[in-house]
């Protein structure tokens, strides 16, 4: 019987045959991560579990990206038990200061995971790798305290859901809104415990970052990964990250498949997810009108290059509401110097966008653009919960970059074609 | 261990950032973190519980974030059993592996009202309504898992393994 992706990769990591969905398999490595609030319980059972030293110093990477720089003493001090731990193990791929950048984005740039991988991170956005062809997956934090001892962990082996995307899309239209409109048919729940695995002439289109941003958001259908091929493009994207010998990779012609969704992109508008869940999608034209308070650009989902020349082609020459706070996050440093080199930080600063440094920060409530009661943004993030920006009593309404920039402009939310 | 205590209902899809907001992620203390259990969905949430309480879910409990102070918040706020339709991936597995237990028991959810009295013995995940006098057998728990409640949990497995 031949393998789909993920058990194709599963199989690279275990001594055990791998038969099919439902199996429980053992299975070695490759990068174990956790981050600045999910690192701290990590080492915390760490310790509890008596263990001594982690299994491989190269392979666990620390990144405390979410309340840095840190926005008060108890972040402070969780930061400093992490980095007292690093240094006492180590660990080689540990950030903190002017080389952190927000870890999912960083991770791929620094070739640190790349195609085969089996990844496990104490982050539910762990799942991003899979657009470079990473088995990559979100846990907990004991888990990832016991991975960081031991070197493998365990795994159900996931039945998977074949997503063909094809045709040719408009403009402003891309990667974010192909997996907004997957979740919005499929649910919340859609994938749960499930792979999703993409293929199809629009997947083969997209770029590598773009198949990142979709991989970014397989959780919000409660899938365990979400896999793309490894092609040219993958290819030439971690060999630029430094990485060598990585090899292409597709899913055998017999894969099993629990089913598969057919999506045509051709006539897909920018979609955009309302209050209060990410699978309250819509065209964004039946939101237009909405007042906003606030725009954030940036996050694990869409703070890459890619994004950042998006929301330019937006801003160039126009500027934002003066009611409206556009900050705009890219996501590491690199992505930061390149927006320098391209001129998108004038564009971005004479625009009127607030310009901060690469953090997670407003994306889940942490710090840097937190929303009053009755305020409303839009964002290139991933989660829209009842109070995940801010208060209880303010809204989310998660898009592409395009639609960011535009809606920043005109002061509500707009399809960046009637900008 | 028979468990005791008033049902809590809450929805479908209740994510961790209802279950514990970020802004309460500053510390790994089970105390702390228990004060704010629910904070998310309703201010003040946590003034209902009175201790052995039983939490009662639709489906897809815990979507959203990997972060286990959510299970350790439940824990930490009284709340020794968590009965849903159905637990979203991590945290099932975090929840399992923090000792919270996690019965899934599908439509059977509907025989149980909030605030209705409930016996849930953990040993064998049969829930006993009280108020009603229903029973609802729950699924067992896989038994790969079973192995590792059996070794005392996450924790003491590793142990035994590094030792």
């Amino acid at each position: 019987m031949g393998h789909t992706l993920a058990e194709k990769i599963l199989q690279g990591h275990t001594d055990q045959e791998i038969a099919g969905a439902g199996q429980i398999v053992q299975c070695r490595v490759s990068i174990v991560l956790a981050n600045d609030i999910t690192a701290p319980l990590a080492i915390k059972s760490f310790k509890a579990m008596g263990a001594k030293k982690v299994f491989d110093r190269d392979k666990v990477a620390l990144v405390c990206d979410h309340f840095t720089p840190n926005k008060d003493i108890d972040s402070a001090e969780q930061v400093k038990l992490v980095r007292e731990f690093a240094e006492a193990m180590g660990v080689t791929h540990y950030y903190e200061c002017g080389d952190v950048g927000v870890e999912h984005a960083l991770l791929p740039e620094k070739g640190i995971v790349g195609p085969g991988d089996v990844v496990v991170g104490a982050d539910s956005h762990t799942c991003t790798y899979g657009g470079l062809g990473a088995f990559a997956t979100g846990m907990g934090s004991t888990d990832i305290g016991a991975a960081m001892a031991l070197g493998e962990t365990w795994f159900k082996v996931p039945p998977t859901i074949r997503v063909n995307i094809t045709g040719k899309p408009g403009q402003y239209v891309g990667g974010k809104d192909y997996i907004l409109n997957l979740i919005g048919r499929i649910g919340v729940a859609g994938a749960l415990y499930k792979a999703l695995e993409f293929s199809g002439e629009a997947v083969d289109n997209l770029t590598v970052e773009g198949r990142m941003t979709m991989a970014n958001m397989a959780i919000e259908a409660g899938g365990k990964v979400g896999l793309f091929p490894v092609d040219a493009k993958t290819l030439a994207y971690t060999a630029a990250a430094g990485r060598q010998g990585d090899v292409a990779m597709t899913p055998d012609s017999d894969a099993v498949y629990e089913r598969v969704i057919e999506i045509d992109v051709t006539s897909m508008a920018p979609q955009i997810a309302c209050p209060h869940l990410p699978d309250n999608v819509k065209p964004v034209d039946e939101t237009s009108g909405l007042r906003i308070h606030q725009s954030v650009i940036g996050s694990c989902t869409n703070g890459r290059i890619e994004d950042m020349r998006e929301a330019a082609s937006i801003l160039k020459g126009r500027k934002v509401d003066p009611k409206v706070r556009c900050i705009i996050l890219p996501a590491t440093p690199a992505i930061w110097k390149q927006c320098m080199k391209e001129g998108l930080m004038e564009i971005f600063m004479d625009a009127g966008c607030i310009v901060g440094p690469p953090t997670c920060g407003p994306c889940l409530g942490g710090h840097m653009g937190i929303l009053a009661g009755g305020e409303r943004t839009v964002a290139t993030t991933n989660r829209n919960f009842k109070g995940r920006m801010g208060s209880l009593d303010s809204e989310v309404f998660l898009s592409n970059p395009w639609v960011a920039a535009a809606s920043a402009v005109a002061g509500e939310i707009i399809n960046p074609a009637k900008l | 261990m028979k468990v005791t205590g008033t049902a809590h209902l809450v929805g479908d899809h209740i994510d961790t950032d209802a279950i514990i907001p970020a802004r309460f992620l500053v510390t790994t203390d089970s105390a702390e973190l228990g004060a704010n259990c629910m904070e998310g969905l309703e201010a003040g949430w946590i003034k209902r519980v009175k201790g052995n309480d039983i939490l009662v879910a639709g489906d897809n409990f815990g979507c959203g974030s990997s972060r286990e102070h959510a299970p350790i918040s439940i824990l930490g706020a009284g709340i020794p059993v968590v009965v849903a339709r159905s637990f979203a991936r991590i945290f099932y597995r975090n929840g399992f592996n923090m000792g919270l237990v996690l019965l899934e028991v599908g439509d059977d959810i509907e025989k149980i009202r909030d605030t209705d009295q409930i016996e849930v013995d953990t040993a064998t995940g049969v829930i006993r309504n009280l108020t009603t006098g229903d029973e609802i057998a729950s699924a067992p728990v896989p038994p790969f898992m079973q192995e590792i409640l059996d070794a005392g949990g996450l924790v003491d497995y590793v142990k035994h393994k590094l030792a």
